[in-house]
């Protein structure tokens, strides 16, 4: 086993490396770079611009370097915690950035809980009573979840949540807590805002982890050894629990890795839409104001945590399930 | 030579063991085209959005005829009108499709705009009339619509916007541009597909691991926030079309990969098959086996997996434009018509204005149905 985490967690690094260097070929594409817009903007405010103070500027935050060398820089910068700098901000990208990562990490854990809960029973349901209305109807309310934009779905519950339970309207709190330090009161108010983006985010992914589970279950359901355990006279509820529904786990847990991505998407619009102090609405402008730095910073983390999210999955499946441990690989 | 064993001078007929009756020969002689028909037809809800899609897909072909109006014309003193009802009676008698006409009034309170039906004056709707002229398909100068207002009189059966447009005519409009990214998006990802699937399927070794490890890098990048990066590339100075074809690219460039990787695993296994070996050892070429042998073995299935992709596009294409970051105006899809109801404000006073979402939900669960349908009768022997 011990074997296999290794593995497993050094096979992570060459991915990291690459994806870095995607995100920073993206940000680096577009032509010119901010101090450009920055200058242009100056003018057309009908202030001069210094061209030594640019000069300075440029060399400062290294914008005259060979394209490979900003690259390594960026990169060398993680290890010490140094994400780059922030030319909107003015400031270092980890200060800018905050407690928005943390809050981004809560949103999308709490998101994939609520999926769980969700998803979980209903699929079970829906496979164990295959063509019944009720799987009917499950399976209708989950397309319709499925096929419904995020934002607008955002929309319209923050406009019910504010009529029918006055919730202060976007935010991930009550104004008066922003940019305080924790306390219980904080805690309780972040937790009356957090139904709202975790349901719009959820819906979307709830409804295929539905239909994964219902047919992986439907296709254990049909086999030999369930059969058997029936013509044994085991009780139904017992035979499910023991035998199919232990099959059905590994393809669950498997199925982070595709809804890890889902999410943190979904959460980005959505964050947009209800103004959530998460990383979303910060990207927005960042991208838009080729802020590259910020741009990158978020884009990389974005990325690395569907990378960790699939290696806890991986690590999950290792540990259920023997084969995997065994031979090393996910057996599909 | 003398009669060693015995030979029957009857013609061979291969069903004396077992007499096969009409429906089971028509079955069994059926081409494996008519038989995916067949199963697909048995899918009812399949059918049933298939149809719903050719009828939206048929409707971008004579977007201007179903319009009443063009979706640039402004009426600037009915701005937010609320969507009007169509009725068929007149105080219990029987005048055809007409609307009432509204009384405008400005709520000096509130300053709100409120339109009131006028129950006397009925506005028959005309059918085949001449009404707005257009360009049809930017190209024929015309003026013929399927139906319009009656004469001198103005119908807004969805509403309008801020600026007075019809929000029926622009999501009519709409569509063709939102249905079109998805065919184009689809068509881009599908050649990278197929490409790049085959090519690792085909060859295997250090070719197949490449492109595995590419996928499974670009799969573990969150979709959206990519996409928005790669559209905020676009220069501004692009024109709108250029705009266009760009987001299409984009939208393609994360998607391929899943169709990649159902054509290698369905090459992978199809090459291993007994029928494939056999042609090998008569001595096929390597091009004769891949369109002859193992491209129909899974062309169904690929089109099923790329009907169920198409969607993700069509929504993707949806959320950037809301953004403000997919296509621009005056080019106009449904992301572009939502990107109006940007905030809540909207929805609370104006809500007639996301209507152009329920066209977005039916054709992605169109799309989701009849793909569903599609996968279950790609394999029609089974």
């Amino acid at each position: 086993m011990i074997h296999y985490v290794i593995k497993r967690i050094l096979m992570m690094i060459p991915t990291l490396l690459v994806i870095s260097f995607i995100v920073f070929v993206i940000i680096q594409l577009p032509p010119g770079d901010y101090l450009e817009t920055y200058i242009a903007e100056l003018e057309s405010q009908g202030e001069s611009v210094d061209p030594d103070k640019i000069a300075y500027l440029r060399k400062e935050y290294g914008l005259d370097q060979p394209f490979m060398l900003q690259y390594f820089n960026w990169v060398k910068g993680f290890a010490s915690g140094n994400f780059g700098y922030s030319f909107e901000f003015d400031l270092p990208v980890n200060e800018v950035v905050g407690d928005k990562i943390w809050l981004t990490i809560l949103v999308s854990v709490v998101t994939i809980m609520f999926t769980w809960l969700i998803a979980f029973p209903i699929g079970i349901y829906s496979a164990t009573h295959q063509y019944s209305w009720g799987d009917y109807g499950l399976s209708l309310v989950g397309f319709i979840g499925l096929a419904t934009p995020n934002f607008l779905l955002a929309l319209i519950m923050l406009y019910l949540a504010n009529r029918w339970f006055g919730t202060s309207i976007g935010g991930l709190m009550d104004p008066q807590f922003l940019d305080q330090p924790w306390t219980w009161a904080k805690l309780k108010s972040v937790l009356e805002h957090l139904w709202i983006p975790v349901i719009v985010i959820g819906t979307s992914g709830t409804a295929g982890m539905i239909r994964r589970i219902r047919a992986n279950l439907l296709d254990e359901l049909d086999k030999q050894y369930v059969l058997t355990g029936k013509a044994k006279g085991l009780a139904p509820g017992k035979l499910l629990r023991k035998y199919p529904l232990r099959m059905a786990m590994n393809f669950f847990i498997a199925d982070i890795g595709s809804l890890l991505p889902s999410i943190i998407s979904g959460a980005e619009v959505t964050a947009i839409v209800l103004s959530l102090p998460t990383t979303g609405p910060m990207l927005l402008t960042a991208l838009q104001s080729q802020d590259m730095y910020l741009a990158g910073t978020f884009l990389m983390f974005l990325a690395s945590l569907t990378v960790i999210g699939m290696l806890v999955s991986d690590l999950l499946l290792a540990w259920l399930d023997p084969r995997i441990r065994l031979q090393g690989e996910v057996v599909q | 030579m003398s009669e060693k064993h015995y030979v029957s001078a009857a013609p061979f007929d291969p069903q004396s063991a077992e007499r096969l009756d009409p429906a089971q020969e028509k079955y069994y002689l059926a081409s494996r085209r008519r038989l995916i028909w067949w199963k697909l037809k048995r899918h009812k809800l399949a059918v049933w959005c298939g149809f719903i899609l050719l009828l939206m897909y048929g409707s971008t072909l004579i977007s201007e005829w179903i319009a009443p109006y063009y979706y640039q014309t402004r009426y600037s003193d009915q701005i937010y009108t609320p969507p009007q009802k169509l009725h068929l009676f007149h105080k219990g008698e029987f005048v055809g499709p007409f609307v009432y006409g509204n009384k405008f009034n400005l709520n000096m309170d509130t300053l709100k705009r409120e339109y009131v039906p006028d129950l006397n004056r009925v506005e028959k709707i005309r059918f085949f009339c001449k009404g707005d002229p257009y360009k049809f398909w930017n190209w024929l100068p015309s003026e013929f619509h399927l139906f319009c207002p009656a004469e001198g009189k103005t119908m807004f059966l969805f509403g309008t916007d801020r600026l007075g447009r019809d929000m029926f005519s622009r999501i009519i409009y709409g569509a063709r541009i939102s249905l079109l990214i998805g065919l184009g998006g689809i068509a881009v990802s599908l050649f990278l597909g197929l490409l790049l699937g085959g090519l690792a399927g085909y060859y295997g070794g250090w070719i197949d691991s490449v492109i595995q490890r590419i996928t499974e890098i670009i799969r573990s990048f969150p979709e959206l926030p990519l996409w928005m990066a790669l559209s905020a590339i676009l220069p501004v100075t692009w024109s709108p079309l250029l705009v266009f074809f760009g987001i299409t690219v984009i939208l393609a460039l994360l998607d391929w990969t899943g169709l990649a990787r159902s054509v290698r695993s369905k090459l992978l296994a199809l090459r291993e098959e007994d029928y494939c070996t056999a042609a090998r050892l008569m001595g096929a070429q390597p091009g004769r086996i891949i369109s002859k042998h193992l491209l129909p073995g899974f062309s169904s299935h690929i089109i099923a997996s790329a009907t169920l992709s198409i969607p993700g596009m069509i929504l993707g294409e949806t959320a950037l434009s809301f953004l403000g970051l997919g296509l621009r105006p005056p080019i106009t899809s449904w992301g572009v018509l939502l990107n109006e109801a940007q905030n809540i404000n909207v929805v609370a006073l104006y809500p007639w204005l996301i209507l152009p979402v329920v066209p977005v939900i039916v054709i992605i669960l169109a799309f989701n149905f009849f793909g569903d349908g599609l996968r279950d009768a790609a394999d029609p022997y089974k």
